[in-house]
């Protein structure tokens, strides 16, 4: 019974979440309300934790809930909960696709969805950039625009740039060495 | 069956290491799915990233279940989709169960410090080579620095924030009123997007 609910109430949480795995955030602290599932302070772990792992933080707060109220089948059956919309969703999708792919209005449609998609991911770079290489409390501290930069992690950053250029490894290679990097510079 | 393992494991690599959010996967989706494998083209990656932005659902679970489904149907969708979901679920099941504090290990800190500054690098360079396939004309440029304004300096300037869909929407909107495709074009054969 616990574990249909909790796929019942993922199941929910994934069909409404739209914009990726933050977006799940509200829905996350509603089912803590109501469920007393985990607290808001387990939100704000997992919030860190998702930042330190694989994985999105909607996924992880599901595998994290289900695991704490009924364990390892739990933690399984809520994190299919949350996939199983966008799952279906997409498979409707993507078989509408099929058909229409070559369609004159879904190609321009991609015409305009292509840059949108970019702009998106920009979006996105430039959030990750403010907490990589910026040192936005530092700056809000002093107001002195040079405490702004991390020069240690920009310096890397173009580095790994360049070397990612020249040497065509697996991106993987380059994640594992920066985290050695980060590990022996204490960044 | 082989396919739908090859699926499995592929997805499950790219599960285990994507940190960073959805379009850190973009990269790791590229290395192994367009250039190694040649499962997939650099376009479809974009389309199916603007679409899993304004479809419910984490987006690296909706790329993977459609890059899935192309290759083998539903069938294929599932492996894919599980597969992704595998790493991520044993972790938090590691960590719920025994490292209560992960987040606040100092070597963890550290370590995932140097992973952020990769991963700024990893999705600057994706940007750059979808940016040649995608910003085609001015109106694609424009369409692309209005919706990047939106997205990432919109909440600043405007009263309240765009949601990410409407903005996807928007997009697909104008480009079905201006866009100027009119046949199938080379969608699907963007071979060289592999290079």
């Amino acid at each position: 019974m616990t574990l249909l609910r909790l796929i019942f109430e993922f199941f929910k949480t994934g069909l409404f979440s739209v914009g990726g795995g933050l977006a799940t955030l509200p829905f996350l602290y509603e089912m803590s309300d109501k469920t007393h599932w985990f607290s808001h302070g387990d939100i704000a772990d997992m919030i860190a934790i998702s930042e330190s792992t694989p994985g999105a933080i909607g996924i992880n707060m599901a595998t994290y809930a289900g695991f704490k109220t009924a364990g390892i089948l739990g933690g399984i059956c809520a994190t299919l909960g949350l996939a199983l919309p966008s799952l279906i969703i997409i498979l409707i999708i993507a078989r509408f696709l099929d058909h229409f792919s070559d369609n004159r209005h879904v190609q321009n449609a991609f015409y305009g969805l292509r840059p949108a998609s970019i702009a998106m991911i920009t979006a996105a770079l430039v959030n990750v950039i403010k907490v990589a290489l910026l040192d936005l409390n530092a700056y809000a501290a002093s107001g002195n625009l040079m405490d702004l930069p991390r020069v240690i992690p920009i310096v890397m950053a173009v580095i790994l740039f360049f070397a990612m250029k020249k040497l065509k490894w697996h991106p993987i290679v380059f994640l594992g060495i920066s985290a050695v990097i980060g590990i022996i510079l204490k960044l | 069956m082989k396919e739908l393992l090859e699926l499995y494991v592929a997805f499950l690599k790219i599960g285990a290491v994507n940190f960073g959010g959805g379009y850190a996967m973009l990269p790791l989706l590229e290395k192994d799915l367009v250039n190694k494998r040649g499962w997939t083209t650099m376009d479809d990656l974009a389309d199916y990233f603007a679409i899993g932005q304004c479809t419910p659902g984490v987006i690296a679970l909706n790329v993977s279940t459609f890059i899935g489904h192309k290759k083998k149907g539903i069938a294929g969708a599932l492996a894919a989709t599980i597969g992704f979901l595998t790493v991520p679920i044993l972790l938090i099941l590691v960590i719920a169960a025994f490292l209560t504090n992960f987040a606040e290990i100092t070597v963890v800190q550290h370590a995932f410090a140097g992973i952020r500054v990769c991963v700024c690098v990893l999705i600057l360079q994706a940007i750059l080579r979808l940016w040649k396939k995608s910003i085609v004309d001015n109106i694609t440029l424009i369409l692309f620095l209005v919706i990047f304004f939106l997205a990432a300096a919109g909440s600043y300037v405007l009263p309240f924030k765009v949601p990410a869909a409407v903005l996807v929407i928007a997009s697909g909107i104008f480009g079905v009123l201006f866009g100027k495709n009119g046949k199938s074009g080379e969608k699907g054969s963007g071979k060289e997007a592999s290079r």
